[in-house]
């Protein structure tokens, strides 16, 4: 039936059998079916449906600003003078902000962010992104021509795939991910029609990566195709593990001797919260390996501002820095970038305040400093109570949390619970979730959404919920799941 | 080969040369990137980081030389064969003369004018008032208090920061976008075109190219004869060129009648398309209305020419309608491809699928650094829908200031709100110097003996036919380049003006053309439009004597 009621007199163009095969194969389990029915739920709950619950919490999604943190009063600021320069004269705007949105407007055509900017992103703003590496990095050079703006760290992680995929049969192109992933990896993965190669992170050991793993999952996946990139997630998304220096070292060595081209997510570098845990970037561990490593890896590493203190999502923010890659490629790299014309202005700017902050001596340093360490001290308060409650159900075993914004606790799944899940075709994990939500409003994302080790099986929840409100939700699931455990026992 | 050799020296062309071949293309940038990263980099790694070096077995890299893994025998061969002329190396070029500009070079001019791409407020067109006050607002909600904003702009921001997550644009939206601002445009369309809409079938997208780009995603697939081909109009949009490379389809060109002013031939697109059936399957059709880089806006029997076609035909239709507020030819005058099926009654309304895309970019408001935009897609299966969704979804929303920006353009002021006058003022201003521009140009290149322009009737460009001498394209054939590159390249080293050549667009064998904006302001625009005039004039001289 078409929409206005009438049988269409001519059959479809574009149906689930003519489309694009790849497309279908696409699968993101974070705005998944859970999440369509959360929304659905939201929806009865406005028009009066008895639930028995009053509110949908939404954990599924690393959306900061959604679950009420507050955004970073300088970063708002200096996008509002870009946005409107007639406020440049409005003596309520501190002169760090001024100074910023001064910068940031001279660099844009027409002084306006309405320009679009150069393919590449906006010099000064690349410029700001390479100075801010070289110091968090402890000086070692970074250099502006490596440095591409993002729509997100996402597209800039689907463009770097796209440059690498290739091939047909056996020397189709492998993308060497971690189970569990960011089911970005996936998702894209599948869309370009490239082979997915997983190996699989040791949950007994605080979700870390193992070498020996990494080989085994990289001669098993030679037999059908050409492995060619290794992506890594440090801090881990959906894990929350934070990789020690000498793990980084351990998978260089490996992309080494294997020839593999390195993608390292770093979208959660600031957070890191567990003691005696501290972020590594890969650039400046391949660097301080030498020049052996450091003139030959090719290294791309992402960063964004959706994460970290700042969690602006909405704003599409993002860059990577590209190591060592072929001249020539990367001028099909840029011509590549060019035909989207640029990432959104507003997300560039975003993202040099981020790499550009406020420093001791400006007039907005000391609440823009407040403002920081209240929010990652905040998550990391989060981290260790989320971590705590789970631990202390039976049936759920949590890792620590030591970074980024997820737990992801194992949960032990009643045989009975699993044949149910199983005549309905669906993941035992998934049916558990469903459950949880239709019963308790909380929106948690199963573990078989980032894949996981068979016959195990978990969830994923963010730890972004106001204090309160994450003691409500952790003591409701715990309820929950001691419920469901006898239910199906 | 003296010729040749004379032109050799001439740096533009060494450097256009470059262009050509990847190799000294990327020789030519690595020059800079040695300065500043090579060296440095090593002298840091051995100095500083000796003793790791150290902790490395010689045997570990197997002593031999480690090849890159990706080059360009291993990159993707469809990014290879993607092309993007507007950003292309004229553009490069001109970027390259204006920094030696601000480093003290000489030139025969003082500034690189650039009418490469329709970027209006890099041209020095002004943001319309109102809609940077509503962003501002969403931006940073502390100026709800302030006085110097009007209460509608007030009212839209409030509005707007209802739809998003914790009243904050730093939230993720949903992926089709903001419910409200989709609801807004459904009842934009609604009004525009008397024609109902459903706001479900609006999904707001990241500028008019990422729309078109997902549409074209979800309709590729096949191998061989049976793989999907597009058809798209010559000269065209190189967006389209550009993803169906990408994408690996087939790309089916049908030719614009530039006798006619550009006019789409309905029996042009049956002749593309039954050629097009011996090698692939045509099951798209791509109409640029009002047309870019071609300018003509189309009249309703045309369009419906068309979605008969493409009933008849059992193609998909994606409407580019990006310009639509870009009609400046008193006999012309905008219709959407939905308001016109719907007026071909239901057979076609129930039936045709039809996506159509609009952004921030043009019209009145310029805002392209915002990335906003939509799309509205009827008649898509149901399951279809859903894959769409599920894609979008992957790439989480569309960035929220871009989708703001469209809210404030599909519910702009109205009559009785405070920032009416000021915003229609500012709408008229910019639409109305736009029209006078186009006459301008139209005008002055039709003066120019060896130039012919079609009549600008809307969109932001003109594209005109030039005539190039045989001597000039024998030099530029042995060069190895189009010779509406050499052409271009030559304006721009010579006279500072950077446009694009028809080659990068298409055309018709043996045709030359160039794309220019007329967003430059009225007063530049007639110094460029000179400077094309004297080159032009000089070009064919030179190039006459040689006969």
């Amino acid at each position: 039936m078409s929409e206005n009621g009438a049988l269409p007199h001519r059959g479809r163009v574009l149906t689930v059998d003519t489309m694009n095969p790849n497309v279908k194969k696409v699968d993101y389990a974070v705005r998944g079916p859970i999440v369509q029915r959360a929304l659905q739920i939201e929806k009865e709950l406005k028009e009066g449906v008895k639930k028995p619950f009053e509110e949908v919490i939404k954990a599924n999604i690393g959306d900061a600003h959604a679950m009420g943190q507050r955004p970073i009063t300088f970063f708002r600021q200096v996008m509002a003078l870009c946005s409107y320069p007639q406020l440049l004269d409005d003596n309520k705007f501190p002169e760090d902000a001024k100074n910023r949105a001064r910068r940031i407007l001279q660099s844009c055509g027409g002084n306006s962010i309405g320009a679009y900017t150069t393919s590449q992103g906006i010099d000064c703003v690349r410029h700001d992104v390479a100075k801010y590496i070289q110091r968090r990095d402890g000086g070692i050079p970074s250099d502006p021509d490596n440095i591409y703006l993002t729509t997100g760290a996402s597209d800039g992680i689907v463009t770097i795939l796209k440059l690498l995929t290739t091939g047909e049969g056996r020397t189709r192109t492998g993308v060497m991910i971690s189970i569990p992933q960011y089911p970005l990896y996936s998702a894209s993965i599948a869309e370009l029609g490239a082979v997915q190669v997983n190996y699989y992170l040791n949950e007994e050991k605080c979700w870390s990566l193992d070498i020996s793993e990494l080989q085994r999952s990289l001669q098993a996946a030679r037999e059908h195709c050409n492995p060619r990139v290794l992506c890594i997630i440090n801090p881990g998304n959906p894990t929350g593990q934070v990789q020690s220096r000498q793990c980084i070292e351990d998978v260089i060595r490996f992309a080494a001797k294997e020839n593999l081209f390195l993608m390292a997510d770093e979208v959660y570098q600031d957070n890191v919260y567990a003691e005696g845990c501290e972020f590594h970037s890969f650039k400046k561990v391949l660097f301080e390996m030498g020049p052996e490593y450091s003139r030959k890896i090719e290294l791309v590493s992402f960063h964004s501002t959706s994460k970290c203190y700042m969690g602006e999502c909405g704003f599409r923010g993002g860059y990577m820095e590209v190591i060592n890659m072929d001249q020539e490629v990367k001028a099909q790299l840029s011509k590549l970038v060019s035909v989207r014309l640029c990432p959104p202005v507003p997300g560039q700017a975003l993202m040099d305040l981020v790499v550009n902050c406020p420093q001791p001596g400006e007039p907005s340093y000391q609440t823009f400093m407040k403002e920081r360490t209240a929010v990652l001290s905040a998550l990391a308060e989060k981290a260790k109570l989320t971590e705590e409650i789970l631990n202390t159900v039976p049936g759920i075993s949590c890792n620590p949390v030591q970074g980024a914004m997820y737990s992801f606790p194992r949960i032990t799944l009643p045989q009975r619970a699993i044949n149910e899940a199983k005549a309905k075709g669906q993941a035992p994990d998934m049916f558990y979730c469903m459950k949880l939500l239709e019963d308790t409003g909380i929106c948690l994302v199963p573990g078989s959404g980032f894949g996981q080790r068979d016959g195990t099986y978990h969830f994923r929840m963010t730890i972004l919920p106001p204090t309160d409100k994450l003691k409500i939700m952790l003591h409701k699931l715990k309820e929950f799941h001691q419920t469901f455990t006898q239910q199906f026992a | 080969m003296y010729r040749l050799q004379l032109l050799a020296a001439r740096s533009l062309i060494a450097g256009a040369l470059d262009q050509f071949t990847p190799l000294t293309l990327t020789s030519s940038l690595t020059g800079v990137r040695h300065k500043s990263q090579g060296p440095s980099v090593e002298k840091y790694g051995q100095m500083r980081f000796s003793t790791a070096e150290a902790k490395v077995s010689a045997g570990r890299l197997d002593g031999k030389m480690r090849e890159k893994s990706l080059t360009m025998d291993t990159l993707n061969p469809q990014v290879k064969a993607v092309e993007y002329a507007v950003r292309g190396p004229i553009v490069i070029k001109a970027v390259e003369i204006e920094r030696c500009l601000e480093e003290g070079g000489t030139k025969p001019f003082s500034e690189v004018i650039k009418a490469n791409i329709g970027d209006a407020h890099a041209m020095g067109q002004q943001p319309i008032t109102f809609l940077r006050q509503v962003v501002a607002l969403c931006t940073f909600p502390e100026l709800m208090n302030s006085p110097s904003f009007p209460e509608d702009a007030k009212w839209r921001a409030r509005r707007i920061l209802q739809g998003c997550g914790g009243y904050s644009l730093g939230s993720y939206s949903a992926s089709q976008g903001i419910e409200y601002i989709r609801k807004d445009i459904a009842a934009f369309i609604e009004q525009r075109d008397g024609v109902p809409s459903n706001w479900e079938n609006i999904y707001l997208t990241t500028g008019a190219s990422d729309g078109i780009m997902t549409i074209l995603r979800l309709l590729v697939s096949g191998k061989d004869s049976s793989r999907t081909g597009v058809m798209i109009p010559i000269p065209q949009y190189p967006l389209y060129s550009a993803a169906i490379s990408e994408m690996d389809a087939v790309q089916v060109n049908y030719y614009l009648d530039e006798d006619n002013c550009w006019a789409l031939d309905i029996n042009e697109l049956y002749r593309a398309y039954q050629a097009a059936k011996q090698h692939c399957q045509p099951r798209v059709i791509c109409i640029i209305n009002p047309g870019n880089p071609t300018g003509q806006v189309q009249s309703k029997k045309c369009i419906e020419e068309v979605l008969h076609f493409a009933y008849e035909e059992n193609l998909f239709v994606m409407s580019d309608e990006v310009y639509q507020d870009n009609v400046y030819a008193p006999d012309c005058q905008f219709h959407s491809f939905k308001k016109v099926l719907y007026e071909m009654g239901p057979e076609y309304f129930n039936s045709v699928e039809l996506a159509s895309f609009h952004s921030t970019s043009k019209g009145y408001t310029g805002e392209c650094g915002f990335r906003g935009g939509y799309m509205e897609v009827i008649n898509m299966d149901p399951e279809v829908k859903v894959q769409l969704v599920k894609l979008l979804s992957v790439r989480l929303c569309p960035p929220l200031a871009g989708q703001a920006a469209m809210d404030v353009i599909v519910n702009p002021p109205q009559p009785d709100e405070p920032s009416f006058k000021q915003f229609h003022q500012e709408k008229s201003s910019v639409l109305g110097a736009l029209a006078e521009k186009a006459k301008l140009t139209e005008q002055i290149l039709n003066a120019v003996p060896g130039i012919k322009c079609n009549p600008v009737q809307g969109a932001m460009y003109a594209f005109p036919r030039i005539f190039i001498p045989p001597k000039a394209v024998e030099e530029a054939k042995a060069l190895g380049m189009q010779p509406d590159m050499l052409y271009c390249l030559r304006l721009l080293e010579e006279k500072g003006i950077c446009v694009v050549p028809g080659s990068g667009f298409g055309q018709k064998d043996g045709t030359y053309h160039f794309r220019m904006t007329i967003l430059p302001s009225t007063e530049k625009l007639k110094v460029l439009l000179g400077k094309v005039r004297d080159f032009h004039i000089s070009f064919l001289k030179e190039y006459s004597a040689l006969e």
